[in-house]
C-alpha cells in the first residue's frame, strides 16, 4: 500500500478500516542467500538496499526483540556530516545526501528536519580547530559555516554568552544537518525491505554461528537452525557477543550512554546546539520536549541504563550552556548500549571467517550513518568487495596502524 | 550500580570517589613479545557480558588501584581487592579460568587471525 494524502483521504471515508500491517510476520525458511543478524536501523537498511540495489531478495533479518528495539529507537535523532578526517567525511556526507531523499525513497514520513547543527566554541584554539574542521568538510563537498559570536546570538539568543569560564565566541554551523524521527527510519526501511520480499523475523535470537571449513554456513537461533550463503552481523552493542560465537574478539567495548527528554515547552531552540566546553548537545522535538545528552557513563555495560552521577553532570552542562533550562522538568531518561571501537570509527568489513561480514563499532554516532551504512554493507554482502565510501572502515586497520581517530585519544574505547 | 563501594583500605565510600579505568583482563606483554600479542593487548577485548574484573582507582581517597569484580549487565559489584593483591593471587594460581589470566596468556592461533590477515613479520622483536 502506497502512503499518500489521497490514501489518508480514502481510508478516512471508509472508517480507517482498510489499513494493512506495514510488514509481514513470516516464519523463518530453511535457507536464505543472506542473513543479517540485528533488526535495527543498520540491519534493516542493509536488507533494503540488498533488495533494491542488488536484487537479492532471499534475505532474512533476525531480531531478538522487536524491530528497532535497540539503539535506533533510543538515540537523540541527530543527523549531521561534520567530521574532520578523510576516512569519515565522504561517508557521512553521502549518508546526509541519502537522508535528504529518504522519505520519498521509502514512501514513509521520517520527519527529516534540516534545522542546522551548531557546534559552539569558547576559545581561540577551539575556533581554529573548528575552522580546520569546517574547511575539511567543505573540501569533501559539505556545507560548513564559521559563525561569529553575534551571528550565533541572532540564532540562539538564550545561551550563556558571557559565562566567566566558557564564554561563547561563536560556532561551526552545518545548515543541512538536523534531526529525523528515529523510529520512523527503522519502520520505513523495514516496510521497504518487506515489500521487496525480505523476511523480517522478530523474537528470533541468534544463539550460535555454525562454521564448516572456515566459512559461516548458518545460525542457530531460538527458532531453530537457519542455513545461509552469506551472514552479516549488525548487532551494535551486542557485536562482541555475536562475534564470539564465530570465535572472534573485536576491537570493541560495549558501554552505556544516557539520553534525556524534558517536558514539552513552547518553541525554544530551533537548531541542534552542541556545547564546546563539555560533551553536551540539545535540540527540541516536534512535541516540544528538549532532547539532550552528554558523555558516556565511562564503564562497560550491557544494561541499557546508567548512573545518577552522569545524570548530574549532564544537567550541570545543560544549565551551564542554557541557564534558562534550569527550571524545566526532565520527563524521561534512558540508556543505550554503544559499541565503542578503539578509534571511535566504525567497521564495515569482511572477517577472517569466510562468508561472514561485520558491521559494528558505531560508538554513539550510528544513527546519522544508518542510510550509508546500509548502502555500503549491502554492497559488501552482495559483491564481497568493500564499498568505495567505506574503504577506510577495515577491521584490520588497528593491526596495520590506520586508525581513524577523530579525537586523537588512542586505543581507549570510552574516550571517543 | 551500588552507590557505596567498600575500599579495602578506606572502608565504605561513595562510588563517586572512584574512577573506573576498565577491563583488568589484558595484561601488558613483555616488551619483546610478538607483534600479534601486542596488537591483541592494545586493541582486542573480551567485552564481557556478566562478571568482569575491572581496574578502578580510588581517586578521591587513598588513590590505590583496585580490582573490582562487577557484573556488566546487572551492575552488581561482587568484590573489591587491591590491585597488587589481585596480581599476586593471579601469579600464585596455576593459570586459567579468570578473564585476566585468559587474556594474559594472549592469543590463541584461531583468534590471532581476527584482525590480521598479514601482520608485519618480525615487528616487535628485538
Amino acid at each position: 500500500m502506497k502512503y499518500s494524502a489521497f490514501s489518508i483521504f480514502r481510508q478516512g471515508l471508509s472508517g480507517n478500516k482498510g489499513w494493512q500491517p506495514a510488514w509481514r510476520q513470516p516464519e523463518p525458511k530453511g535457507h536464505y542467500d543472506v542473513i543479517i543478524v540485528g533488526g535495527g536501523g543498520h540491519g534493516l537498511a542493509a536488507a533494503y538496499y540488498l533488495a533494491k540495489n542488488h536484487g537479492i531478495t532471499n534475505v532474512a533479518v533476525l531480531e531478538k526483540g522487536y524491530l528497532g528495539s535497540g539503539n535506533v529507537g533510543r538515540n537523540t535523532t541527530i543527523v549531521r556530516a561534520n567530521y574532520l578526517l578523510e576516512g569519515n567525511e565522504p561517508f557521512y556526507s553521502y549518508s546526509l545526501k541519502l537522508w535528504e531523499g529518504l522519505e520519498q525513497e521509502l514512501n514513509f514520513n521520517a520527519m527529516m528536519s534540516q534545522r542546522g547543527v551548531i557546534n559552539l566554541y569558547h576559545s581561540d584554539g577551539q575556533r581554529d580547530a573548528f575552522a580546520r574542521r569546517g574547511n575539511a568538510m567543505r573540501l569533501a563537498g559539505e556545507d560548513a559555516e564559521l559563525l561569529g559570536r553575534e551571528e550565533v546570538r541572532a540564532l540562539v539568543p538564550f545561551l550563556d554568552f558571557d559565562n566567566a569560564r566558557f564564554p561563547v565566541h561563536g560556532g561551526l554551523m552545518q545548515r543541512r544537518g538536523g534531526t529525523a524521527r528515529h523510529d520512523g527510519v527503522a519502520w520505513g526501511y523495514a516496510r521497504g525491505a518487506d515489500s521487496r520480499g525480505v523476511d523480517l523475523i522478530q523474537n528470533c535470537e541468534v544463539t550460535g554461528i555454525r562454521r564448516e571449513g572456515g566459512r559461516a554456513v548458518g545460525v542457530e537461533t531460538s527458532r531453530g537452525f537457519i542455513d545461509c550463503t552469506k551472514l552479516g552481523l549488525a548487532a551494535a552493542g551486542n557485536s562482541g557477543r555475536v562475534a564470539e560465537m564465530a570465535g572472534m574478539r573485536l576491537p570493541v567495548e560495549s558501554q552505556v550512554l544516557q539520553a534525556f527528554v524534558s517536558e514539552g515547552i513552547k518553541p525554544f531552540i530551533d537548531q541542534v546546539v552542541t556545547f564546546g566546553a563539555a560533551l553536551f548537545y540539545m535540540s527540541q522535538s516536534d512535541k516540544g520536549g528538549l532532547v539532550f545528552g552528554g558523555s558516556l557513563d565511562l564503564y562497560n555495560s550491557y544494561a541499557q541504563r546508567g548512573n545518577l552521577a552522569t545524570v548530574e553532570s549532564v544537567m550541570e552542562a545543560a544549565c551551564a550552556m542554557v541557564p534558562a533550562v534550569s527550571r524545566v522538568k526532565v520527563l524521561r531518561s534512558w540508556g543505550g548500549v554503544m559499541d565503542m571501537s578503539m578509534d571511535g570509527s566504525p567497521i564495515i568489513d569482511r572477517t577472517p571467517v569466510d562468508d561472514l561480514y561485520l558491521n559494528c563499532g558505531w560508538c554513539y554516532g550510528g544513527f546519522k550513518a544508518t542510510p550509508a551504512s546500509g548502502w555500503c554493507f549491502a554492497h559488501l554482502l552482495a559483491t564481497g568487495e568493500t564499498h568505495e565510501l567505506a574503504k577506510a572502515f577495515r577491521l584490520d586497520r588497528f593491526t596495520r596502524g590506520y586508525q581513524i581517530d577523530e579525537t586523537g585519544h588512542g586505543a581507549q574505547a570510552n574516550l571517543h | 550500580m551500588a552507590s557505596l563501594i567498600t575500599c579495602p583500605h578506606c572502608g565504605v565510600r561513595p562510588k563517586e570517589e572512584f574512577t573506573i579505568r576498565g577491563d583488568a583482563g589484558p595484561m601488558r606483554p613483555a616488551p619483546e613479545a610478538a607483534f600479534e600479542v601486542w596488537d591483541a593487548y592494545v586493541h582486542l577485548r573480551d567485552n564481557v557480558r556478566g562478571v568482569m574484573a575491572e581496574h578502578w582507582q580510588h581517586s578521591g581517597g587513598c588513590r590505590r588501584w583496585l580490582v573490582v569484580e562487577r557484573d556488566t549487565f546487572t551492575h552488581d559489584v561482587h568484590s573489591v581487592v587491591d590491585a597488587a593483591e589481585f596480581a599476586r593471587a593471579q601469579a600464585a594460581k596455576p593459570a586459567r579460568t579468570t578473564t585476566a589470566s585468559k587474556a594474559a596468556t594472549a592469543v590463541k592461533p584461531g583468534k590471532a587471525a581476527t584482525a590480521a590477515p598479514k601482520p608485519a613479520k618480525g615487528r616487535g622483536k628485538p
